[in-house]
């Protein structure tokens, strides 16, 4: 990209970014609006401890899952939120490999929200098994009771994927960070700001040798993660499509998955771009033009998601099963057919708009894009859980799921879980990649001197 | 004389004047010298000729090491306490590729990282250069060119006056 226009405005100092960034953890701008997203997430942060307590208290039977439909919210916000995340690993690794370097002021947040996505998907699997004291059981120990746990089920392979992918993810991002916590340890002044980056930083000096070892280290975990990316959403897939739940048991179920989720990340990516852009005042680093792609990835993964719906039409037809062209006809004029038309709508009508570059340039529109996308892939997710369960091939056992309060408040309560962690993270680490993007400044400096 | 210092550090502006003057300092016969840059500048380690970093070895290592933990796990759980699912096979390594692969990427992702830090001596959070008066620009946007006091060549004010007349904006000795 950058071979075709200056993503970054080459006006500016490298110094001059530095300076900006390291700023906003070391003399925070925004205190005021900080402190009232501070208090909305730390509200809903209680929320969800309060839910938490209950569950533990009465059991899970205070949600409205039932038998068949014992698979409600739980899995639903699970594979959403780990959804979510997929983006962040996306953006910056498959992004660095392609040598896109537009990411560059993109990677930190996007990296940053996959981790506390990650957190929040991560503690939903806990929260359903009901007996949550027991989740060492899926560790293989030594147990008194000579059993181990059962490694030819994707209900096992998901702990071990969700786990990995947190650590990886972790690992990349704090490889990344490095230098970073490097930059605005010189710059800090105050005595508390200078042990915590001094600590956080590990000494780092920028020395050449040390960043020959650091790149080829940061390269190759790029290239991990992006398999680990596609691979971890595909085993999500796995939990339902090793099932044979009429809807569920489709082999278009690893890539649709991935694909959704990389489509749903990319929209919280473009929520959180445009809000830290204008909160921070950041529209020299994160550009119109950084939108732009942002759209535009956004409407390739959209149409991408579109086919994985007229696939799962196809492959049910095809099949001529028919608890499957039920469970179809089901999502179309069943009970539950405002999930599906809902996610079709909100995933796919205001995204059209997407097709013009007056739009993926204007911040405010993108954000009402995306958001419509998050709704609308929280309906699909929604969709492929209840419409398959609620009507199975036990017609004695059909029954309806609704949400109880308990349900609503425990996923409230992760956008607090989400959210608190974030805003903490925003004050502590520069939330756009210095190192990066004065590299990226130089190289179009040079590049305007030869061009 | 020599013993006293950790070496001369030169600042410079930009890229290309850190890269013109490495390699003057290499062609007057300078061997001990470590540049400090904010961001990594390309062509700086042909330049000083550091033999190819050997983190992919590390890596690769680290996959095998996930791989066959994974798989042995695996193997060992379903010899010991053998549970036959509707006739399906007991050690299929089909059922067992998610795993092994999720355990692949983990352990070779961690030794990169700390094979990294293990090779760069970090965490050192005290480094002789850090003395430098002007080195906290090194993470900012100044470029900085580090000629050892342990060079058989070295020689505190022929050195300066080495660096002054390659271009540097300052130069320093930098107490051991």
């Amino acid at each position: 990209m950058s071979e075709q226009f200056d993503i970054l405005p080459t006006r500016q100092s490298m110094g001059g970014i530095a300076d900006q960034l390291t700023r906003i953890p070391l003399h925070f701008p925004a205190d005021r609006r900080w402190m009232i997203a501070m208090t909305i997430a730390s509200a809903l942060l209680l929320l969800l401890m309060v839910s938490v307590v209950e569950l533990f208290t009465r059991g899970v039977g205070i949600w409205g899952i039932n038998i068949p439909v014992n698979w409600a919210f739980a899995i639903h916000n699970y594979v959403w939120w780990l959804g979510i995340g997929h983006a962040g690993t996306l953006i910056s690794a498959l992004l660095l490999l392609t040598g896109s370097e537009w990411r560059n002021s993109l990677n930190r947040f996007a990296e940053t929200m996959t981790l506390f996505a990650v957190v929040c998907a991560g503690i939903y699997p806990i929260l359903h098994l009901g007996r949550p004291w027991y989740v060492y059981w899926m560790f293989p120990y030594p147990a008194t009771m000579g059993v181990w746990p059962q490694f030819r089920s994707p209900l096992e392979w998901d702990i071990w994927a969700v786990l990995t992918y947190l650590t990886v993810s972790l690992a990349f991002w704090y490889t990344g960070l490095i230098p970073d916590l490097a930059a605005a340890r010189d710059r800090a002044t105050r005595r508390g700001w200078q042990i915590f980056f001094g600590i956080t930083a590990l000494g780092w000096r920028g020395s050449a040798r040390h960043w020959q070892r650091w790149q080829q280290a940061y390269r190759l975990t790029a290239g991990l993660a992006v398999p680990l990316v596609v691979s971890v959403h595909s085993e999500v897939s796995l939990l339902f499509a090793v099932g044979q739940i009429p809807g569920w048991h489709s082999t278009i179920f690893p890539p649709y998955f991935v694909l959704g989720a990389a489509f749903s990340g990319f929209a919280v990516v473009s929520i959180i771009a445009v809000s830290l852009r204008s909160w921070f005042g950041l529209k020299n680093l994160v550009t119109d033009d950084h939108l732009n792609l942002l759209g535009m990835v956004l409407l390739a993964t959209g149409l991408m998601t579109g086919y994985g719906y007229i696939f799962e039409v196809f492959d049910a037809v095809y099949s001529g099963e028919p608890h499957e062209i039920q469970t179809l006809v089901d999502r179309f004029a069943g009970a539950y057919a405002w999930t599906y038309w809902g996610a079709v709508i909100f995933n796919f009508i205001p995204l059209q708009a997407l097709w013009l570059r007056t739009v993926r340039r204007s911040g405010w529109m993108l954000l009402v894009i995306s958001a419509s996308v998050v709704v609308g892939m929280w309906l699909e997710r929604y969709m492929i859980l209840v419409t398959s369960l609620y009507r199975d091939f036990l017609v004695s056992s059909w029954s309806h799921f609704t949400p109880s309060f308990w349900d609503w408040s425990t996923y409230f309560g992760t956008i607090g879980l989400f959210l608190v962690p974030f805003l903490i993270a925003i004050r502590l680490v520069p939330m756009i990649s210095i190192f990066e993007s004065k590299k990226l400044l130089h190289e179009e400096n040079e590049e305007q001197q030869h061009g | 004389m020599a013993d006293e210092f950790y070496g001369a550090l030169a600042e410079f502006k930009t890229p290309e004047d850190l890269l013109a003057a490495t390699r003057k300092a290499k062609e007057a016969g300078y061997r001990q010298l470590d540049a400090f840059t904010p961001f990594p500048v390309e062509g700086l380690d042909r330049i000083l000729r550091f033999p190819r970093p050997t983190i992919s070895f590390v890596g690769l290592g680290g996959a095998i090491a996930g791989a066959s933990t994974a798989l042995a796990m695996q193997f060992f759980t379903n010899y010991d306490y053998p549970l036959n699912v509707g006739g399906r096979p007991i050690y299929p390594i089909s059922a067992f590729a998610v795993v092994t692969f999720e355990l692949t990427i983990l352990f070779s992702a961690l030794a990169m990282l700390f094979g990294m830090l293990w090779q760069n001596g970090l965490p050192r959070l005290s480094y002789p250069v850090f003395d430098g008066e002007r080195f906290h620009r090194a993470s900012k946007d100044r470029f900085f060119l580090c000629v050892g006091a342990d060079d058989a060549k070295f020689n505190a004010s022929e050195t300066l006056a080495f660096l002054s007349g390659a271009g540097a904006l300052s130069v320093e000795l930098v107490p051991e």
